[in-house]
């Protein structure tokens, strides 16, 4: 008969100070692969179970809201794609939409419609990204290629209005870079049913499936009242049964005329989260829809009486003063301006010439257009609100994104600061992941979504 | 609750604790003194009527700089409040004179303050007292002065500290 014990040893065991008495530090990241690189998690593991945790961060940090106060407002813009570089366009609107609220215009309805719309189609880009990473880092490689998948397709729309695929700089304060193109509402709907397929495709692969839920139900819960006490917003927030969204608390851009549901669950673990965000995703596409359908100002019919010009001929007469007449000419643009020209830029632009850069039609073919501009680009002209502040917050892919401005008067902000919706969750992270085991780290740390970027600016 | 009445209601409660008050763009705002922010923050989170339940943000701003303020207390400390309930908000602010520049801590209310106040005494320098664990957050613990002071020039470089020789 066999003594031998078959009990498996854990780490840590039978170093002769007996089982459990001892734990090891163990640092995760930040050269850790599902750690991102920009961020290190200092664990305390007794066994495999990790019994305190300390989440060092910054190593991102890039002096965002330093950089904001050198330049002037719009200066700002692409650096706020550098937040939050999977969904770049809701932070060029919220940052727009805080100096904005602290100048107090309006944009124009399009111009709403369009921040809603491209708002929605990034965030299901962000849901796809962190739905689909942190399935991969449980193995399901799968799922991340056909996310990637999806997700190209919604890049191509992004780059079809905004010209680029990531560092986007499509939004201005008082606007929109361009107008939609020509099409674009087709060109979402085959988009999203490509979206819609890989998500059932997903749904069939994830949801319910057994290795997937023995990693994920129960795994980096949170309860509610932590949650709250933590400032967690967004999806894990929804994940604890709380329906808080800005969408619908505090309707920005065409959020009150849309109808969308806001997807909850209550347990708050990692499953929970994962059901929030897929379902979110559908809202997302149904809002962009809606809006798609409900935008107003129509096709942009470039009605005009006599030829198109060249640009460069355009340039020339109003260089030689010949500017009588030149106003009512449309110029051929070049297909990198599509959606710039003199009528779109009326329909997604607010009047106030205090914010907006006029069209280059107006710039090079009459005098008050290009003292107009030329007062919006010298420095100490510009962009200059009122002293004040204000803070803005818009729904992020991962909760509230505010941006608190304060201005001194002049066209440089006095300061601007984020508040990054990805760092409540992640200085959550030591509780969720208290009395865990090591492995479950990861599904946890997926689940939080953190962008270095926003999180550490 | 819209805001004049919260701002009401703080005024009824702590009369002489706030400085000023003012509804600007939206925004409803109540400055108050170092000495009764710990209550207030209190007050807003626990009075169900104004049950601001999550500490959304709190950030400072060095107003040395700052067109006719150049001679007030230098920073200010800024909390916004929202109340998921109620659905309002609100912005507390208290001003530190820079050879003072102590705030008590909120974290024994809001476990976030933790982060966001280590931020802000490593961006500006302002300490808050009894803050269990005040470290830098973002910048390196070796990193010498606050880069958000409105007195650090953007442009200083300082060598990272690297592994030792």
């Amino acid at each position: 008969m066999s003594t031998r014990e078959t009990r498996e040893f854990m780490l840590g065991e039978g170093s002769g100070t007996g089982s459990g008495g001892q734990t090891l530090q163990l640092g995760v990241g930040p050269a850790h692969p599902a750690m991102h690189g920009i961020i290190r998690i200092a664990a305390e593991i007794d066994g495999e179970y990790i019994r305190k945790a300390d989440v060092e961060i910054g190593y991102l940090h890039r002096a965002f809201e330093k950089d904001c106060e050198v330049g002037g407002y719009n200066n700002a813009i692409p650096y706020t794609d550098r937040l939050n570089y999977v969904s770049p366009l809701i932070n060029n609107f919220a940052y727009a939409s805080a100096i904005e609220k602290l100048l107090g215009i309006e944009v124009t309805e399009r111009c709403k419609y369009i921040r809603t719309i491209m708002s929605e189609i990034s965030r299901v880009c962000d849901h796809l990204t962190c739905v689909g990473a942190s399935a991969m880092e449980l193995g399901a490689f799968t799922v991340f290629l056909y996310m990637i998948k999806a997700r190209e397709f919604l890049w191509e729309l992004v780059e079809d209005v905004t010209g680029a695929r990531l560092t986007i700089s499509y939004g201005r304060v008082g606007g929109v870079k361009a107008d939609l193109p020509d099409g674009f509402a087709a060109k979402v709907a085959t988009a999203f049913k490509e979206t819609r397929e890989v998500l059932d495709e997903v749904h069939r692969l994830l949801t319910g499936n057994r290795i997937f839920m023995d990693r994920m139900v129960g795994v980096g819960a949170l309860s509610r009242e932590e949650t709250l006490a933590y400032a967690i917003t967004g999806p894990l927030l929804r994940a604890v049964g709380v329906p808080y969204d800005v969408r619908r608390a505090q309707p920005h851009w065409a959020y009150d005329r849309v109808e969308f549901e806001i997807p909850t669950q209550k347990d708050g673990d990692n499953y929970a989260r994962y059901l929030v965000r897929m379902a979110e995703m559908e809202q997302s596409m149904r809002i962009a829809a809606q809006a798609l359908a409900m935008i107003p100002g129509g096709p942009i019919n470039v009605d005009f009486e006599g030829r198109p010009l060249d640009p460069a001929a355009y340039v020339d007469q109003g260089k030689q003063g010949k500017t009588e007449g030149l106003l009512l000419h449309t110029i051929r643009l070049s297909p990198n301006l599509q959606g710039q020209n003199r009528p779109a830029w009326e329909q997604v632009n607010t009047r106030d010439k205090r914010v907006i850069l006029p069209p280059k039609e107006t710039a090079y073919g009459s005098i008050e257009g290009l003292m107009n501009h030329f007062m919006l680009i010298m420095e100490g002209y510009g962009i200059r609100p009122p002293q004040g502040e204000a803070y803005f917050a818009a729904e992020g892919a991962n909760g509230e994104l505010g941006f608190y401005v304060v201005s001194d008067g002049t066209d440089r902000p006095y300061r601007v600061r984020c508040r990054p919706p990805c760092l409540p969750p992640v200085a959550a992270l030591p509780r969720m992941i208290q009395d865990e085991m090591i492995a479950d780290l990861i599904p946890t740390f997926g689940s939080v979504n953190m962008i270095g970027g926003e999180l550490d600016r | 609750m819209p805001g004049g009445p919260i701002l009401q209601r703080l005024t009824d409660q702590f009369g002489a604790g706030l400085v000023e008050t003012h509804e600007y763009r939206g925004d409803t705002t109540a400055v108050v003194e170092r000495r009764v922010v710990t209550d207030v923050l209190r007050a807003c989170r626990e009075e169900p009527a104004l049950g601001f339940d999550v500490l959304m943000d709190l950030t400072a701003v060095d107003y040395s700089k700052y067109p006719g303020r150049e001679d007030g207390p230098r920073f200010e400390v800024v909390y916004h409040l929202y109340s998921i309930a109620h659905n309002h908000r609100l912005r507390v602010k208290v001003r530190v004179d820079e050879d003072d520049a102590v705030v008590p801590t909120a974290v024994p209310l809001w476990p976030i303050a933790n982060w966001f106040e280590r931020e802000v005494w490593d961006m500006f320098g302002i300490r808050f007292a009894d803050h269990p664990d005040l470290r830098r957050l973002l910048m390196y613990e070796q990193f010498v002065g606050h880069p958000l002071r409105k007195d650090y020039p953007i442009n200083r470089r300082q060598p990272l500290i690297g592994p030792k020789a």
